[in-house]
């Protein structure tokens, strides 16, 4: 694997460093991991996100206005360490408190929980929304122990919107608590991803094989399938979606992600969205919008993942908002 | 044989002891860790007790307390990820227990071990079975329970055991928690690493104390 490093073990501190460069001054390092608006409006409500690196430009790529106001960035794959969640809580909180959104992981809920404490222990209010999305990692009578995949994306652009309209805590804890639940996706792996340090393979998967609704990490989905065309793979997955839990039917509008895992082409997310578009207009779902590309990634793993986010009257006037961020625009 | 109490100062030399024995096995764990997970659970270690060291090195202690819970919190910022907050939170939340302690003896010792278990279950949500390091520090905190009444040099021993005991017992179990449950029966045979650790960890102790 031709990969462009320099010490391999610094690769997370390394693109942390490129990122705060990529933003030109409206973004500002508070510590090692933990980075924020230069200028965040005082009273405002605050939105923090965060995770390992790695699944560029997720999370720490997300900051921006409109967008999240800061992230706690662990080391490649792995989750920030409270201190550095707590660096980042410091520099986004503006007296009105901070909600924390990140992906329902064993090592983010961990840390999270343990800087929540640190944080309350210094007087700055912390909620907590975890993204749970991903309806092959769990039935939906347990949505507590699903993962958070790529619905993420919308989810943290309509909780950038709320947290600018916000007047308190408690209601930017209702309405990202809305989108989320309003958010489902699945993602089908073709190959691996590779770990910077080792360059060794994330998981095995035959070279004929893919992994049903695996999760980012090559973690366990519905199953192992053969090789199959990209209309037959956007059925399967869509069906899933529309089986889960959330009535998606007739007359209803939703948004629609397409995204790479790293190497699954445009081309390819094209070619699966032609035909999500012919599935939901048979069954006369309008799309509102869609989103397509790279947005959650990890490294150069092959595969996609689909999902859709339900509006209704209040999400809509979020989505509708202009927000800027290095993952996501709009304008 | 040490029947006494230890020092703030015998217990800052205890942790270093295990500094240098954790990052003297990082090899081993690493290994440990290809088996079930992504192999990096003894560099993990290694930056964490390298971390823990230069810490506690630094201290000149009062109490217990200040001892376990300082090389917790060094765990816990230098590790990141799922290890370290619950290794973080082994020596963390068993240190907030012994702060007002000043000498360790095995009704002490017995209440660090408790702390240390409710700490590290009350974050992850990990049971006894589900082969994580929760088996070998329960297997440490029960022999810490039953040697309440045993001289301080019989309690080390015992937990030692038992924290072998609990390591040992992780490999027949499938993995139900991390990313090593993406193995499922395929992690049968394999240690959990952090149980593992956990092992090496509380044998350390028992060697220091009774050697």
């Amino acid at each position: 694997m031709k990969k462009l490093l320099n010490d391999p073990n610094q690769a997370a501190a390394e693109l942390i460093d490129g990122l705060v460069d990529y933003y030109n001054g409206s973004v500002t390092k508070a510590g090692p991991g933990a980075i924020a608006l230069t200028e965040i409006a005082a009273d405002k409500v605050a939105l923090l996100v965060g995770g390992g690196t790695g699944h560029e430009p997720i999370y720490h790529g997300l900051i921006g206005p409109g967008m999240a106001d800061g992230a706690a960035c662990g080391d490649i794959f792995a989750a920030p360490p409270p201190n550095v969640i707590l660096d980042a809580t410091r520099a986004v909180n503006k007296g009105q408190g901070v909600l924390f959104l990140y992906g329902n992981y064993a090592g983010d809920v961990m840390n999270f929980k343990i800087a929540a404490q640190l944080a309350a222990a210094e007087g700055i209010r912390v909620e907590t929304v975890l993204i749970w999305d991903d309806v092959a990692s769990a039935p939906p009578s347990d949505k507590e122990s699903r993962r958070g995949i790529a619905g993420l994306i919308p989810i943290v652009k309509l909780a950038g919107a709320a947290a600018e309209k916000a007047t308190d805590l408690e209601e930017l804890v209702s309405l990202v608590t809305l989108a989320r639940d309003n958010t489902r996706s699945v993602g089908v792996a073709l190959s691996p991803g590779s770990i910077p340090a080792t360059g060794m393979p994330t998981f095995e998967l035959d070279e004929d094989s893919i992994g049903i609704g695996m999760g980012i990490h090559g973690e366990q989905g519905v199953g192992v399938d053969k090789m199959m065309t990209a209309d037959a793979l956007a059925d399967k997955l869509v069906d899933l979606i529309l089986a889960d839990d959330l009535p998606i039917g007739s007359g209803d509008e939703v948004l629609v992600l397409i995204n790479s895992l790293g190497s699954t082409t445009m081309m390819e997310c094209l070619i699966v969205l032609k035909r999500v578009k012919a599935i939901l207009t048979e069954k006369d779902i309008k799309i509102y919008d869609v989103l397509l590309g790279p947005l959650v990634t990890c490294q150069e793993m092959a595969g996609l993942s689909i999902s859709f986010t339900k509006l209704d009257e209040t999400l809509k006037p979020l989505w509708d908002t202009p927000c800027s961020s290095l993952g996501y625009t709009k304008l | 044989m040490l029947d006494r109490t230890l020092s703030p100062n015998e217990v800052k030399e205890m942790i270093l002891s295990i500094c240098d024995k954790i990052i003297a096995s990082e090899a081993k764990l690493s290994e440990a860790d290809r088996k079930l997970g992504d192999g990096d659970h003894g560099l993990g270690m290694q930056r964490g007790f390298t971390a823990a060291k230069a810490q506690v090195e630094a201290l000149d202690p009062k109490s217990i307390g200040e001892v376990f819970s300082a090389t917790g919190m060094a765990l816990m910022a230098s590790m990141g990820g799922a290890s370290g907050a619950v290794m973080g939170m082994l020596y963390q939340s068993g240190g907030t227990a012994l702060n007002e302690c000043e000498a360790l003896d095995a009704p002490a010792l017995s209440r660090f071990l408790d702390a240390a278990r409710d700490g590290v279950c009350n974050l992850g949500g990990a049971k006894p079975g589900d082969k994580t390091m929760v088996d070998a520090l329960v297997g440490a905190q029960e022999a810490g329970q039953a040697s309440v009444d045993k001289s301080l040099s019989e309690a080390f021993a015992a937990i030692a055991a038992g924290a072998s005991d609990g390591m040992e017992k992780t490999k027949a179990m499938i993995a139900t928690m991390g990313r090593a449950k993406t193995l499922g029966e395929k992690s049968i045979g394999h240690p959990d690493p952090g149980a593992l650790s956990v092992s090496i960890m509380f044998n350390t102790m028992n060697e220091y104390v009774n050697c």
